[in-house]
């Protein structure tokens, strides 16, 4: 199948709404939302909290959580597989192959990217502001959140860079969720699934319908961070 | 600010709609047993052939996690599935001996070939013996370079792969430059075998339902007893892992090895290849 005839299989399996793809896409925004929105609920105030305070050990707690930027996402799937397989210590929640199981790794995957670029961005706001608002009687949540809105654009794009690292996750949520048809498939694992029987056109349509989720999500996201350019 | 937040809760309600769709996906009620398979049951689209008929009489949903027969088996002692359906008969008696399994029932058996190249087939099935065969075949690799791509992943096919070569007595294959561990499904060794214009061993099965994707390939050594390869499906024990659906895995055994079942494997694969892809031997 031409890259062409690709393109037009996946609009025209888009138009028609097709079970089986809608199933995969559906599941597919849910992990990504819910586990992006858990990863930013913790990832914010956490990197906000490592780039406005210093206590002792800042620099081991920094280091650990580099690490976890760069963490091999299939590793913590196996962590996340091997803590809810009912012989671990999780089992009793019965997670193991479903979307709480995908979303709970992807979750670990992503907040450290979330952190780690939330921190390196209010790190980057003027102290001196900070000083002022303390000065002038600001609580530390307060001055936090200032120091967030005023870091906002670093603080959209640490969670740009979650979501790229949730939607693009293969490793993990194949071996959490067992890539189930119409439960647990997502677009990547659909992906492999499809390469792994030969089908590389249908295996490409999907791609390309990753891709434009990908993009259009990104497109929305850039949308928020340039007017806020503009109206500087 | 206030366009930001729109923007918010634009999202949010998407997400919120995808939340809802994924739900209603799956039937609410109703129970539902997870079978760990090899993905060449999976791969071939025989259960998605058979599977709808038993969700359909039962209302039993089955949640099929296709993996190689090695880990099919892990995740079978661990508990974490109800029932596997996979081919490694020594592996599958040690399951029900130490207790995992409660008992193994024949359900049905396709059978391995040899793929080599196109053109090497005249080469390796001259030879009368599978024991010739592999030496005609590895004295072929060693002169022309090519690779022999092995599955690696301790799935049935892989654990069949290595009984095989040990025909070649005290013969450390595994250790030879042409021996390609590749640590994948039956599906990517294939791919990866046509790309590389190499030997594997498959079952037939997934071969035939490929083949039009193997260009570079054909049967290079075929028909040999020692090529046979039969599936047994063993539910997961109860007394060692209490929380499994041993009643709804009991009606899946009774629904694989029934008189009509067996017969509709036996015509799988017929219209499209001409020939079976498994035959069915549950007696």
């Amino acid at each position: 199948m031409s890259l062409l005839a690709s393109l037009q299989e996946a609009i025209y399996l888009l138009v028609t709404r097709d079970p089986y793809v809608m199933d995969i896409i559906m599941v597919s925004l849910n992990v990504t939302g819910v586990a992006l929105i858990l990863s930013t609920l913790v990832g914010v105030p956490l990197g906000a909290f490592l780039g406005l305070t210093d206590f002792p050990g800042k620099p081991i707690v920094t280091a650990l959580l580099y690490t976890g930027m760069g963490f091999p996402p299939v590793v913590i799937g196996l962590f996340t597989f091997l803590l809810l397989s009912s012989v671990g210590p999780l089992g009793h929640l019965g997670w193991l192959f479903s979307v709480k199981a995908m979303i709970m790794a992807q979750t670990i995957i992503a907040f450290p990217l979330v952190a780690g670029f939330t921190m390196a961005a209010v790190m980057a706001v003027d102290q001196n502001l900070i000083q002022q608002l303390k000065a002038l009687g600001a609580t530390r949540a307060q001055a936090a959140w200032a120091a967030i809105k005023e870091a906002r654009i670093g603080v959209l794009v640490s969670i740009i860079a979650g979501f790229g690292g949730i939607i693009s996750e293969v490793g993990a949520v194949m071996l959490v969720g067992g890539n189930i048809e119409g439960k647990t498939r997502v677009l990547t694992t659909a992906i492999v699934l499809e390469t792994r029987k030969g089908n590389f056109g249908v295996a490409i349509v999907f791609g390309i319908i990753l891709l434009a989720i990908t993009f259009l999500a990104n497109l929305a996201m850039l949308q928020l961070q340039e007017r806020d350019l503009f109206a500087r | 600010m206030k366009r930001v937040l729109m923007a918010v809760v634009l999202i949010l309600a998407l997400l919120v709609a995808g939340c809802q769709q994924g739900e209603n996906g799956a039937p609410a009620e109703g129970e539902s047993l997870i079978l760990a398979t090899t993905t060449s049951t999976y791969d071939s689209g025989l259960l998605d052939y058979l599977l709808p008929e038993f969700e359909e009489a039962n209302n039993i949903e089955v949640d099929v996690i296709a993996v190689g027969t090695g880990q099919a088996i892990e995740i079978g002692k661990s508990g974490d599935c109800d029932i596997i359906l996979v081919h490694a008969r020594e592996l599958e008696d040690q399951f029900v001996a130490e207790g995992y399994g409660t008992q193994r029932w024949d359900v049905m058996y396709n059978d391995y070939v040899y793929l080599g190249p196109k053109g090497t087939a005249e080469i390796v099935a001259a030879s009368g013996s599978l024991k010739e065969a592999l030496e005609a075949m590895v004295e072929y690799m060693e002169a022309e370079g090519i690779n022999f791509v092995s599955r690696g992943d301790n799935s049935g096919t892989h654990t069949k792969e290595k009984n095989l070569w040990a025909l070649l007595e005290g013969r450390d294959v595994e250790s030879e430059d042409w021996y390609l561990s590749i640590g994948q499904g039956m599906g990517d060794t294939l791919v990866a075998a046509n790309e590389m214009q190499a030997f594997t061993l498959t079952d037939r099965g997934t071969y035939l339902a490929m083949q039009d994707n193997l260009p570079n390939l054909e049967i290079v050594f075929e028909g040999d007893e020692n090529l046979f390869n039969p599936y047994g499906i063993i539910p997961v024990n109860p007394k060692k892992h209490p929380h499994v659906k041993h009643e709804a895995a009991m009606k899946l055994v009774e629904f694989f090895i029934s008189d009509e079942i067996q017969a509709k494997i036996g015509q799988f694969g017929t219209e499209d290849f001409g020939q079976p892809l498994f035959f069915p031997n549950a007696r």
